[in-house]
């Protein structure tokens, strides 16, 4: 009985497979205000959302954004679950041995150091990171001593409760925070890091990854995505 | 939700509370309460179904099956939960497509395998990647059924095994000198009293399962404590209702949900071993004798 159900089930799934074109899943993770977020309706947003149903509009691809934990990102991707990530992943070379990236959409990224004061310890004291990101790896490398949390929003927390001396990360992430912090938090240095932001797609997806390409190099000659980046990272913004 | 949240920053605390409160992520938050309880609804009967077969199985008198019942409750027991949410899902879902791709796509000729990738043709996937979001969902929140049966069950299968070896063999053989067969013991005495037994370990794994849901998230189910995290983190002004780290009050909140439901589980299981104690062969069964005589 449990049998049958299990198989009409898989059935009526897979069904859908014979009519309507292949969707382009593309997996975010939700929670990197203005890269990556889910708005106050409950949906995604943010620029890489906006920029993926550009960039599916004039590729002509139908898309659709699906929310992913950052950690389980890889193996879904490498597994078929989505063909795409945009979830504020910075070029390295590491990551390149695995993964196939699309250029950059956003120009290599300034992060910052933030602390409660100015004169904070970030060459030898602890420093707060969001694990897997690029800012970890440079912590690591720094000599500082490494404190990694699963979200970006608890890198900030460990700074206030004194956890942390510092957070390392992108100031895109960073300065509205400082802002908002009416002094509490401060900008002790800035540094840049990594080939800026891409999207990332299964090593044999090269067709897919090169439409991709042709769009952004597209949207970065007429101006487009400099539009885009305005209307998420505000004045601040680094354009192409 | 009501009309004047149009613009919450021109809105006077109240009204912005109560805006804020019933925004559209809100009432997902609120929503995912009935996801985690369905999860509960569906996996436990599923788990006891699990812990049945596999405390069946270890009891067999057939060697084969005896020795699957117990690698199955041994090696689960000895997995971690997050390994199993991590990666025996993604193995169970692979599984089911290269099962699948096996019978729809026999002419398919690129390797399914290829470095760490997994490809499949595109009638093999499940659920094909055309399908709407919601049956993504849907397929998720199976596959996550099935994980958590799989490992409560793994638990439960040894309680049961426990309970069946402690009903009392007097008992057994009683109804065997009444000419009964090993299936009718089985059926109709065994079952019947080992439950008494069973309760107390049934009810830890009933009370563990209620706070294991947060693995769900890996599966990219979104429940209450993922909502909670996400809604009380501090907001910038890239959101309509911008404000500072507000965990505590939402993660007090769920507090209250938990410890509220695992009382109302104590007061049903207190009733429900009551309910089983009578007439049984145990300190409880006979006190409740006495006390009726």
């Amino acid at each position: 009985m449990k049998k049958t159900l299990l198989a009409s089930a898989l059935v009526a799934l897979s069904a859908f497979a014979a009519n309507a074109q292949d969707t382009v899943r593309i997996a975010t993770e939700g929670l990197y205000p203005p890269y990556n977020l889910i708005d106050d309706a409950g949906n995604l947003a943010g620029y890489e959302v906006d920029l993926g149903n550009e960039i599916c509009k004039r590729a002509g691809l139908t898309c659709e954004f699906v929310q992913n934990d950052w950690d389980s990102m890889m193996p879904n991707l490498n597994s078929g679950n989505f063909d795409v990530i945009m979830a504020g992943m910075s070029i390295t070379e590491e990551r390149k041995k695995d993964r196939l990236f699309s250029q950059n959409y956003m120009p290599p990224a300034v992060s910052y150091y933030v602390a409660t004061s100015a004169d904070a310890d970030i060459k030898a004291g602890v420093v707060a990171a969001q694990t897997g990101t690029i800012q970890a790896g440079h912590v690591a490398e720094s000599g500082a001593q490494l404190l990694e949390f699963k979200t970006p929003d608890e890198t900030v927390a460990a700074v206030q409760n004194g956890e942390a001396d510092a957070v390392l990360a992108d100031g895109e992430y960073l300065q509205p925070v400082v802002d908002a912090s009416g002094g509490a938090l401060v900008v002790v240095e800035t540094i840049p890091l990594g080939d800026g932001v891409g999207a990332a797609f299964r090593q044999s997806d090269t067709e897919l990854a090169a439409k991709f390409d042709k769009v952004i190099a597209e949207m970065k000659a007429d101006g487009s995505i400099n539009e885009l980046i305005k209307k998420w990272f505000k004045e601040k913004a680094v354009l192409f | 939700m009501f009309s004047y949240c149009a613009d919450p920053s021109t809105l006077d605390s109240t009204r912005w509370m109560l805006c804020y409160l019933t925004s559209g992520k809100h009432l997902l938050f609120y929503s995912s309460f009935g996801t985690v309880l369905l999860l509960l609804a569906v996996t436990a009967p599923v788990a006891l179904a699990f812990g049945f077969g596999g405390a069946m199985a270890a009891r067999s008198h057939n060697p084969g099956l005896r020795l699957f019942g117990k690698g199955y409750t041994a090696m689960v027991r000895g997995i971690p939960d997050i390994i199993f949410f991590m990666f025996f899902v993604i193995a169970l879902d692979q599984a089911l497509e290269w099962g699948l791709h096996q019978w729809r796509c026999p002419d398919w000729v690129e390797p399914i395998r290829n470095g760490l990738e997994f490809k499949v043709c595109p009638a093999a996937k499940v659920p094909p990647s055309s399908a709407p979001q919601i049956w993504h969902e849907v397929y998720g929140f199976a596959l996550a059924v099935v994980t958590f049966a799989i490992v409560f069950g793994a638990f439960a299968a040894n309680v049961l095994y426990g309970a069946m070896n402690a009903v009392p063999r007097a008992q057994l053989e009683t109804a065997e000198a009444y000419g009964m067969s090993h299936r009718q013991v089985f059926r109709r005495v065994l079952v019947p009293q080992m439950w008494v037994y069973a309760l107390p370990g049934l009810s830890n794994l009933w009370l563990i399962l209620i706070k294991a849901t947060p693995l769900l998230f890996l599966l990219g189910v979104k429940d209450i404590v993922y909502w909670a995290n996400e809604l009380g983190s501090s907001k910038t002004d890239t959101f309509a209702y911008p404000h500072g780290d507000w965990k505590l009050w939402y993660f007090l909140g769920l507090l209250v949900f938990y410890l509220a439901f695992t009382r109302l589980s104590e007061i049903v299981l207190s009733r429900l071993s009551r309910r089983l104690s009578r007439g049984q062969a145990t300190m409880a069964g006979e006190a409740m004798r006495k006390a009726a005589a």
